[in-house]
């Protein structure tokens, strides 16, 4: 299908391919299993220029938008979910600053993320507050010229491989989520370490870690947007990236699509190519059919945002959670093509399964990204 | 430095497909690529800018279609392209391509070094970057796996060789071609393949360059194509099995019989 793409837009469709098929998909299986940060293949990604999409260009990035990111991010997926969230996190933990940023903090913070000479993270779960933000425990007391952090995040993308962190904690606990805050911490601020590294059971190149405050003095300057802004910063930087993480589902389902039907023609039972039994054709049809779904929901989500209309949430809900659902099915019918090959590690397949999953949970599970949808329809019916 | 580096558009595949009636290549369908060894005389020509600071000049000779390589070269990091194109240099053989390549390079002015390509992955004669050498009267080093120093006016490279390599100083300005052990060819970035997009493409035609017509073209080239042709594939020869001593005799007897 033509998504009527800008030259631009082309360009960095057909850069994130060439670097996904030459450079992450011969070292995709490799980081799956050694869990080991692919900081190769990032260096490639920022000497690429794509870590700089949503960067304006006044910070050293190149201003082009949210579509322009999902473009990237898809095109990565195809290749590697693994990969390709590495990336993505690193727009999720940017865009509160690029959002909420002061002048000073974009320019001290926003040019080596857009070089991708570093790499970002986003801190707000916690292992008491997943869907439920408000629980949050972490808490930041000022001080001076300074806040302490005290705390605890965990589930962390990038943790601990990032330098520059965007973390939530409670500034006044009395006022709930009104009492949250959002800080820009750096690694290696006295009293900021990392816990626990996860073992997980997809996107194995990505880093998943918990963040410990004890008493981590964060410079007042440091305060992104005032104080109770944290969860205003949350959703406004969940409503940016929800579509970056549709597409990381929509490039894992195509992915794994296009390797089903190369496997498909390959692959010969009771003396023929099993795509030319029709139980094998109608599979393939429904899961192309479902991604171009997707896909059409997700552009058109993403160009929504990047034309500045006003309340997204409900749409890049649909399209995370529509994406995801859509990924979760298409990897495990294409696993089910590969018949009992797909079960074994040494065909790419599973990996795909694996790192689908990952996208029907994170960034708010598909069941919260429904409530938000409910409660939006409502909303309007009530108007 | 003032680097020249001089490419080639070549057909992607490596099983080129020939026309058995006009003995000529089948392009149709074929995607053109940069020749893949020219990706390392841009890379290395990028490299040593980025190092030492000046200016890439791509250059080919070819059809309008080549316009699409020049820009990707400077997608990778070149600064400025020409294309060589007249229906007067059609024909060319390595001799003609690489007189009129040196007539280009008369034109650009002042430079330090020329890189090219080995050899063409579509010729494979790696005679057209010596043949600019001679044509420039400057000296050349071919096979170049590594530049190792760079001074004001000679710079020390090492030359591939069969067992081992060769380390060789020159005066500049001189040409070399590089093998692919010098380097790994970036990929394009954003930046640059907007950059590439926009880009103006300097054309020379033979009224520009006013080049001698007797050594242009058809007319200027002594090489001559009789006859291109797939060679039969070979045959699958014979496998001897069995004892050492039988096979021995056995095989004695079948040279025999050949000579006879």
């Amino acid at each position: 299908m033509d998504y009527l793409l800008t030259d631009e837009q082309k360009m960095i469709k057909e850069l994130s391919h060439k670097i996904a098929e030459e450079k992450i998909r011969p070292v995709a299986a490799k980081y799956d299993k050694t869990e080991e940060y692919p900081w190769e293949v990032l260096k490639i990604i920022a000497d690429a220029g794509l870590f700089g999409l949503f960067i304006p260009e006044e910070y050293g990035g190149m201003s082009v938008g949210v579509l322009n990111l999902c473009l990237a991010t898809e095109e990565l997926s195809r290749a590697c979910g693994g990969i390709a969230v590495c990336y993505a996190a690193s727009a999720l933990g940017t865009f509160p600053i690029v959002l909420f940023g002061s002048d000073a903090q974009k320019k001290k913070y926003l040019p080596d993320l857009a070089s991708g000479k570093k790499v970002a993270a986003f801190g707000i779960t916690e292992p008491e507050a997943g869907s439920d933000a408000s629980a949050i425990k972490t808490t930041a007391r000022k001080e001076g010229n300074h806040y302490v952090l005290n705390g605890l995040k965990h589930f962390i993308t990038n943790g601990g491989d990032a330098e520059t962190y965007v973390v939530i904690a409670m500034t006044d606990k009395t006022k709930g989520a009104r009492g949250a805050s959002a800080f820009i911490v750096e690694k290696g601020m006295k009293g900021f370490t990392f816990g626990k590294k996860e073992d997980k059971f997809g996107i194995r190149a990505s880093s998943t870690s918990e963040l410990v405050f004890t008493d981590c003095k964060v410079p007042a300057e440091n305060l992104l947007s005032r104080e109770g802004m944290g969860f205003i910063v949350t959703m406004k930087t969940f409503d940016m990236s929800r579509p970056g993480v549709a597409a990381q589902a929509l490039g894992i389902a195509q992915g794994a699509l296009e390797l089903a039907v190369k496997y498909a023609k390959e692959r010969h039972q009771f003396g023929k190519s099993i795509s030319s039994f029709q139980g094998i054709q109608w599979m393939m049809a429904d899961m192309a059919t479902e991604i171009e779904a997707a896909r059409a929901l997700v552009y058109a989500c993403a160009r929504a945002v990047d034309a500045g209309v006003k309340d997204v949430s409900k749409d890049s809900a649909m399209a995370k959670m529509y994406a995801s659902d859509v990924a979760m099915k298409v990897t495990v019918d294409a696993l089910q093509i590969f018949g009992g090959y797909g079960y074994m590690k040494d065909y790419p397949i599973e990996k795909y399964v694996r790192d689908a999953k990952i996208t029907q949970i994170y960034e708010g599970t598909n069941q919260v990204q429904r409530n938000i949808i409910a409660l939006q329809l409502i909303k309007e019916m009530a108007k | 430095m003032n680097i020249i580096v001089c490419i080639k558009q070549v057909p992607e595949t490596t099983e080129v497909r020939i026309n058995p009636e006009t003995n000529t290549l089948i392009r149709e369908g074929v995607k053109s690529i940069i020749n893949p060894f020219d990706m390392y005389a841009i890379e290395e020509g990028v490299r040593l800018k980025e190092k030492f600071g000046g200016k890439v000049t791509v250059l080919t000779m070819g059809p309008p279609q080549a316009e699409a390589a020049l820009r990707e070269a400077i997608s990778l990091g070149c600064d400025e392209a020409v294309l060589v194109g007249d229906r007067a240099f059609a024909g060319s053989d390595t001799w003609a391509t690489s007189y009129t390549l040196s007539g280009a390079i008369k034109k650009l002015g002042e430079f330090d070094l020329i890189i090219c390509g080995k050899q063409a992955s579509d010729g494979d004669t790696a005679q057209v970057g010596p043949g600019i050498s001679t044509h420039l009267d400057i000296p050349q080093v071919t096979y170049v796996k590594k530049v190792e120093e760079v001074k004001d006016k000679t710079m020390r490279v090492e030359r591939l060789m069969e067992e081992g390599y060769e380390v060789i100083e020159i005066p500049l300005p001189a040409l070399l071609t590089v093998v692919k052990e010098i380097n790994e060819p970036r990929l394009p970035s954003l930046k640059g393949m907007m950059k590439a997009k926009s880009a103006k493409i300097t054309v020379w035609t033979q009224k520009e360059l006013n080049l001698d017509p007797q050594s242009i073209g058809l007319c200027g080239s002594p090489t001559q194509v009789v006859k291109i042709f797939t060679p039969p594939q070979r045959a699958g020869g014979q496998i001897l099995s069995g004892e050492i001593p039988e096979v021995a005799e056995k095989l004695v007897s079948l040279i025999k019989d050949e000579v006879h």
